[in-house]
């Protein structure tokens, strides 16, 4: 990888006049950060300078207490004249709580007048029944009878497994910020799509949005609406909406050129090209934009559930707590099992063929009923299920006898993997901690931060010119001068040793899925699964297993990470011209020689790309492993969110981010880079 | 006695590139105007879609732009339509000045008087074909029942009837492109776009779709600006053409003064493989009479117009003894014989001269 780049052929290396260049470069400065790290102590000691090892207290920069302060100020004093900031959180907050009440009731709680005991319900909430008759319903129309059987299926599960209340709440919480989120996405999509200016202001905070760890905007939004589901539907509409943005001005910037131009030859105003012309136009890609916020909102519902949403993800978090093995995996099955129904719905839907002529014309002769034969169905099942469970409460709700429970099956399976399997697997754990875990971090956490400084701007200045250099130096130095150089080493450590063994998997298996098509159907199959499951879903197998520590978020980590390597290198392999895997086969390559010679250098941009990718979701998937005890940057988030630390939170956030935005520049440079030698890009 | 101008530009300029602003601004903007050589826009590092054009396009007549691709003739169109803003020069539309436009009052244009057909036929893809032909109304304002009738005129107009409630992705291109020609005549614009409507379609289709244009041309007595870079399809549709090559209009004239007197070695490699008796008239074959009155009518076998194409009265001249009289406004102005005829039809040129190629 060092060589990428790193080639004599750069033009502003060589203008520099630097004649060690390339690899031996590289070695040198390896070499020396090797020696300062090993010997860094003993040479501060020597020197009595610890500052070379610990960034001194007294030069830290006072963000912290900064940011606690005005976070403070603004709910405390804050006002806009007519109202005070915390009236103004308080409107928020009633307006997003209206719905979600609503719903709430209608599909858990029943609709209730009064308060406390005084308390009396005027109409029950969606039976069971009607709730799967609903998803059934949408699932036919959406595609088939066999999409409606499986998302049915699923819901099934969840009424007799025992988990259909939490699920209902999980669900009332998706269904709300879903559509704030979409129609959030798409207003402010369309606002970067027209306003140039206003899309350069709203990049870079989308960009930060997406690297930020979630924890870290837990943190100020619990303090700014207190905890309670609101705070958590606030988090998963900030968290979900910012690709809904990038979708919408992509699909708007995707409208053909004469489409747009045909509007404005009829004479379209600007209301009138948006909303007529070209948001229809751009329908379909929209949808992709819909899945997408569907899917980070269950995700973020999941991880909300700890400041108050509640939930399948509230279950989980007791049962951890607890130690109640058998209940957290269940609740994990079924959050995996929501994952799955919500995601083929919205799939379908984002991929459904509109009705052809014949099929509207047919549908319009016929009467009202016939017209909405699903919604006249779904109806009916909700009337006579609501009216016979005010007799039967079966129909109601799912009778509690009736539920099943696997939870001692899970509990009494992993308790059997665990004895019988515990010295393999405690084989396995002591192997990668003394050879590999160990070792990194030892190395990482060793260095020198003045050298650490050092070496990053040099790397950003030698890929990506001066400009890199300065944005990486300065990156590097805000985490140093907030005093968080040591957790940020750990945090890259196990980042970076969950992103090399992510690669050595994914990239092999990437290659072959490439090269082999039923290969490639069973690896897209799961690692299409794994892409649906909310993050939170990967602790639970692990910490089971393996109980908690840095082996076990690595391996969180590797797990959840793993996607994109393998897409990368598939798509990059597959994306090579075949007159060059001809030419290679013409001239006698053997398949590894093919492999070797042809397809790897040329599919490197592509594999580069994908690294990018699987450093960043390692990121984020390495701040929720903080719930199985890392001591990271992500354990700083956690701690500032239980403190409700505002200023604490923010910074250790933005350090992650920091970190992300760091590596993610190099790295696009050096694809750049390597899609430039290869005269792919000019 | 000709027909009043309804479209002109007068030295349009569209150059891309980086400092664009920095040339405007060397020159007035009140000049509109630039006096700029190829190299000095290279060296500017710019590049001339569109360098210099001047268009003068008169009332019911069809103005074929012409011109491989790259030569600028989409950008032309669009200047011409204001799609794009030119960099410099001026646009002038029944007399009124295109560019200075405010947008209101170039909404209500466009609305009224204008209708553009695409290559890609830029159909709405979530309408029907109804809802699509009577979106420019629907734009408008107008109420449902009466776009909606219009629209129906139109689609039986095009020879699409019967499908109004069909989607676009369930017809052929060629029907597709008979909805584009539908929508953009729907609103009866004076001023028609036409940009390469046939290019997307198969040759067959595409020769059907130019008769088609033909028959309705006959109807609507349109102002027509189409684009196209076949040059079999502007010679057969064009009253004149326009030919451009590197952003530059090289030559506008009507089909068969290209074929006379091509202004450039560029113009005539085009005319070259055209077969001379589909473009040439009885006029520019004959031999004029030095005397008014023509020959006498006794020598003669017969008489054709001045205007008629060669290939339409070839058969009968070539089986005559003797010549034919050319008549223009009941006045013969000269006489054509067997061997003219035969000299168009085996390619030498009217002179006699082999024409090379």
């Amino acid at each position: 990888m060092s060589q990428v780049g790193a080639g004599e052929h750069s033009p502003e290396v060589r203008s520099a006049g630097i004649s060690l260049t390339g690899a031996p470069l590289w070695l040198g400065l390896f070499a020396m950060t090797w020696i300062f790290s090993s010997y860094g102590r003993d040479f501060s000691k020597a020197l009595d300078a610890r500052w070379i090892m610990k960034y001194p207290a007294g030069w830290r920069l006072p963000f912290k207490r900064d940011i606690s302060d005005a976070m403070k100020w603004l709910v405390e004093d804050a006002s806009f004249g007519l109202f005070t900031f915390k009236e103004f959180t308080r409107g928020i907050a009633w307006l997003i709580e209206l719905p979600y009440d609503f719903v709430r009731a209608a599909v858990i709680d029943g609709f209730v007048v009064g308060v406390g005991s005084e308390a009396s319900q005027i109409a029950p909430s969606l039976s069971w029944i009607a709730i799967i008759a609903v998803v059934v319903a949408i699932g036919r129309v959406a595609k088939d009878w066999r999409l409606a059987a499986l998302v049915g299926g699923c819901f099934l599960y969840l009424a007799v497994f025992g988990q259909w209340d939490s699920a209902m709440v999980t669900l009332a919480s998706v269904l709300i910020s879903v559509p704030i989120g979409v129609a959030g996405g798409l207003l402010l999509g369309i606002g970067a799509y027209r306003w140039p200016l206003f899309d350069r202001i709203l990049r870079p905070i989308l960009d930060l949005m997406q690297t930020v760890p979630v924890f870290a905007y837990l943190v100020p939004i619990l303090f700014l609406f207190g905890f309670g589901p609101v705070s958590a539907l606030v988090a998963t509409i900030i968290y979900a909406m910012p690709p809904m943005v990038r979708v919408t001005t992509l699909a708007l910037q995707g409208v053909p050129t004469e489409i747009r131009e045909f509007g404005a030859m009829v004479g379209c105003t600007r209301r009138q090209m948006m909303w007529k012309v070209l948001v229809p136009a751009a329908a379909p890609s929209l949808m992709v934009g819909v899945n997408q916020v569907i899917m980070l909102s269950l995700n973020m519902v999941i991880i909300a559930s700890m400041i108050g949403a509640g939930g399948l993800g509230f279950e989980v978090l007791s049962s951890l707590r607890r130690l109640d093995i058998g209940a957290g995996l269940e609740a994990g099955i079924a959050i995996v099992v929501m994952a799955i129904a919500l995601d083929r719905l919205s799939q379908a839907f984002a991929v459904r063929p509109t009705p052809t002529h014949d099929e509207i014309e047919s549908l319009q002769k016929a009467g009202l009923v016939k017209r909405h034969p699903w919604s006249s169905t779904v109806l009916a099942v909700a009337l006579v299920t609501g009216l016979v469970g005010l007799m039967l409460p079966a129909a109601q709700s799912y009778p509690a006898s009736l539920t099943l429970t696997t939870g001692p099956f899970w509990a009494d399976l992993v308790e059997f993997i665990n004895v019988n399997f515990f010295d393999q697997f405690e084989a396995a754990k002591t192997f990668m901690l003394t050879y590999l875990l160990l070792p990194v971090k030892r190395f990482l956490l060793g260095i020198p931060w003045p050298w650490g400084v050092a070496i990053i701007t040099l790397a950003g200045w030698r890929f990506g010119g001066w400009r890199l250099a300065l944005l990486a130096g300065g990156l590097t130095l805000f985490i140093a001068a907030n005093g968080l150089w040591g957790k940020a080493m750990t945090t890259v450590y196990l980042c970076g040793v969950s992103v090399l063994l992510a690669s050595l998997i994914g990239i092999p298996l990437g290659v072959l899925s490439a090269e082999n098509e039923r290969a490639n159907r069973i690896v897209s199959a799961v690692i299409d699964t794994l892409q649906t499951l909310p993050s939170f879903v990967y602790l639970i197998p692990v910490v089971m297993l393996f109980r908690v520590g840095d082996f076990s978020a690595m391996i969180a980590v590797v797990l959840y990470a793993l996607a994109p390597a393998v897409r990368y290198a598939a798509h990059g392999i597959r994306g090579i011209e075949p007159q060059l895997i001809e030419a290679g086969i013409v001239s006698g390559c053997t398949r590894w020689q093919l492999l070797r010679k042809i397809k790897l250098p040329l599919a490197l941009p592509e594999i580069l790309l994908g690294l990018n990718q699987t450093i960043m979701l390692a990121l984020s998937m390495l701040v929720i492993t903080a719930l199985v005890g890392t001591r990271d940057l992500g354990q700083e988030v956690y701690i500032a969110l239980t403190k409700a630390d505002s200023g604490r939170g923010i910074i250790a956030g933005l350090s992650v981010a920091a970190i992300a935005i760091i590596l993610d520049r190099i790295l696009a440079a050096s694809a750049r880079n390597a899609r430039a030698r290869l005269g792919l890009e000019t | 006695m000709e027909k009043p101008v309804k479209l002109a530009c007068r030295s349009v300029w569209k150059l891309y590139g980086p400092d664009v602003k920095n040339v405007m601004t060397q020159k007035s903007h009140s000049e509109r105007h630039l006096e700029l050589s190829g190299e000095q826009i290279r060296a500017a590092g710019l590049i001339g879609a569109v360098r210099a054009a001047n268009v003068e396009i008169r009332e019911g007549g069809i103005f074929v732009i012409m011109g491989l691709s790259g030569s600028g003739k989409s950008t032309l169109v669009r200047c011409l339509s204001r799609l794009i803003e030119p960099t410099a020069g001026e646009v002038l539309f029944e007399g009124r000045d295109l560019l200075s436009m405010p947008e209101r009052e170039l909404i209500e244009v466009r609305r009224r008087k204008m209708g553009m057909v695409f290559q890609q036929f830029a159909l709405l893809p979530h309408l029907t074909v109804l809802q699509n032909v009577a979106f420019p109304l629907e734009v408008q304002g107008a109420g449902r029942a009466e776009r909606e009738a219009r629209a129906r005129e139109v689609i039986e107009l095009v020879g699409l009837k019967g499908r109004e409630s069909y989607f676009p992705r369930e017809l052929s291109g060629g029907q597709q492109q008979r909805v584009g020609i539908a929508r953009s005549l729907a609103v009866e614009p004076d001023l028609w776009f036409l940009d390469e409507p046939f290019s997307a379609l198969d040759p067959l289709i595409r020769r059907e779709m130019q008769d088609e244009f033909l028959r309705l041309q006959s109807m609507l007595h349109k102002t027509i600006v189409f684009i196209t870079h076949d040059f079999d399809e502007a010679i057969r549709l064009a009253d004149r053409i326009a030919i451009m090559q590197d952003g530059e209009i090289i030559q506008t004239a009507t089909p068969e003064e290209l074929v006379l007197n091509p202004a450039t070695d560029y113009v005539a490699e085009f005319t070259r493989h055209i077969p001379r008796a589909k473009i040439l008239t009885a006029r520019s074959v004959m031999t004029p009479s030095v005397m008014a009155g023509g020959p006498a009518p006794n020598v003669c076998a017969g008489e054709v117009e001045a205007s008629d194409r060669i290939e339409a009265i070839a058969e009968k001249i070539e089986a005559a003894n003797a010549p034919f009289r050319v008549m223009e406004a009941g006045e013969a102005i000269g006489s054509i014989d067997r061997q003219a005829v035969i000299d168009v039809l085996v390619g030498r040129d009217p002179v006699g001269r082999e024409v090379s190629g």
